[in-house]
């Protein structure tokens, strides 16, 4: 037990370490041609990573958000798409173990994802909300004891991998925009009419397409609580967390890259600090401020937890708002000083020092649920928040 | 105090739906209360009560209802009026 529970990184790591192995081979390649990481996330399923932070009595491991959080930047170091994809099934996950154990589909629904290793994806954005997933415009329709939903989803990253999708709407045809449901499909509940393609800088392997989404199933696949106390209580926190985890993660592979050439630059001439040795050092120090800043951000949410109200607190939003503006702002300076470093030999493709694949991936972080928009949310809820003025809080 | 809170939310709240055809318990994030509207009310609360909201009820229950609201004005301004 320490600080951030009861987190043993072995616990997952080395399991975590075997699919690195594996996405790093194909990490290129799925950049490249911008396609899904399969050979990674058969791994992740080979190594029954999917199902990890499913209770234990449900077939899963019980590991806790620090233990996932690690694989994120294990998987990160080696391919930000792969390990983007572990994080975006896992935050789902999470919404269904933290909402979702008082219902026995959703207990069942759990117990099929870590059984069969099942990819879980999401469908939160919708065309037309302008990017706020807190507003939906298509709603649930319920006949009897079914329903029926259909979303003109604009992104569902994997959608065509997924075997089960977890889908936002309105509770109902009359109900306001920020009323919303969170229902959970399965492959067979579904179809997908892809209206658009995923070409883009960084992130190629997400194959975020966008779809018409047409779902019809039980109501009882409904997660029977708003979406708003989900996304506010654990979903943004564990998608923050787990996103500058696997941000975190690219960096440090940045880093390591550098501090390569660095290496060999000093054994080329020894008794001189090579030039980019001043470069590595302040790289080292920011990536170390990312660290700390997923660190206590983990603490906070591990605090919070026991109680509600302080998860759907002003100040708990805040917080874990700035963690993901934070993260995503700074692995941009970390990566941009490591490509000073490897100079020219960082900026071409297929060297050892290759960084082009990295700072293409981090940008996605700035603009994946936009900075602009958290920092407008946020802006508007420090209107009200008074800051305690100790260095503990 | 609960019809100048009616009033402050039909101002401040967007909600979609007339306030007065809301029940005090009635869920207002139901009714359509969203993040920023609450905070608008909230500075609309403090100004007209002369009241802070503290970090404690900084929180969606507070704004769950009018009657919750109601509550926590009423302690809020009771603090003040014990202070003074």
């Amino acid at each position: 037990m320490n600080a951030v529970g009861d987190f043993t990184p072995s616990r997952l790591r080395e399991r975590a370490r075997r699919v690195a192995a594996v996405a790093a081979r194909h990490a290129d390649a799925v950049d490249r041609d911008g396609r899904f990481p399969r050979e990674a996330v058969e791994a992740m399923k080979a190594e029954r990573l999917l199902g990890a932070m499913i209770p234990e009595d449900l077939g899963g491991e019980g590991a806790g958000l620090a233990a996932v959080a690690d694989t994120c930047t294990v998987l990160g170091q080696a391919c930000s798409a792969s390990a983007m994809v572990f994080a975006m099934h896992q935050i789902k996950v999470s919404s269904l173990v933290e909402h979702g154990l008082d219902s026995p589909w959703h207990r069942g629904a759990l117990e099929r994802i870590a059984a069969d290793q099942l990819l879980i994806a999401s469908a939160t954005t919708e065309g037309g909300i302008g990017g706020n997933m807190r507003n939906s415009i298509c709603a649930v329709e319920r006949t009897g004891d079914r329903f029926t939903l259909e979303k003109q989803a604009t992104v569902i990253s994997y959608g065509d991998d997924a075997d089960g999708i977890m889908v936002t709407a309105r509770a109902n045809g009359e109900a306001p925009t920020t009323d919303q449901v969170m229902a959970v499909f399965f492959k067979g509940d579904y179809t997908l009419e892809r209206t658009s393609t995923w070409d883009t800088l960084g992130m190629r392997g997400t194959c975020s397409n966008g779809y018409v989404f047409r779902g019809a199933a039980p109501v009882a696949q409904i997660i029977p609580k708003p979406f708003a106390e989900i996304a506010a209580q654990s979903m943004l926190a564990y998608a923050h967390i787990l996103w500058s985890a696997l941000w975190f993660g690219i960096a440090t592979d940045a880093v390591n890259r550098a501090r390569a050439f660095v290496r060999a630059e000093a054994r080329k001439t020894p008794q001189t600090t090579p030039p980019g040795a001043l470069r590595l050092a302040e790289a080292t120090a920011t990536l170390n401020s990312i660290r700390s800043t997923v660190l206590a951000a983990m603490e906070r949410f591990e605090a919070a937890k026991a109680d509600p109200d302080a998860l759907s607190s002003v100040s708990f939003a805040v917080d874990i708002n700035m963690v993901k503006v934070e993260t995503s702002e700074r692995i941009l300076d970390v990566i941009d000083r490591c490509l000073l470093v490897c100079g020219i030999l960082g900026y071409k493709n297929g060297t050892p020092y290759s960084l082009g694949r990295h700072l293409r991936d981090a940008h996605s972080a700035r603009l994946m649920v936009s900075n602009e928009r958290i920092l407008g949310n946020t802006a508007n809820l420090l209107l009200v928040q008074r800051q305690d003025v100790g260095l503990f809080g | 105090m609960s019809a100048d809170i009616r009033t402050l939310l039909a101002s401040h709240g967007g909600l979609p739906v007339d306030v007065a055809t809301l029940a005090d318990d009635a869920d207002l994030y139901g009714a359509g209360l969203s993040s920023f509207a609450s905070v608008q009310l909230m500075l609309a609360l403090e100004d007209t009560f002369e009241i802070e909201f503290p970090d404690r009820m900084l929180n969606r229950r507070t704004f769950a209802s009018i009657r919750s609201i109601t509550d926590a004005v009423t302690e809020l301004v009771a603090e003040r009026e014990a202070a003074a």
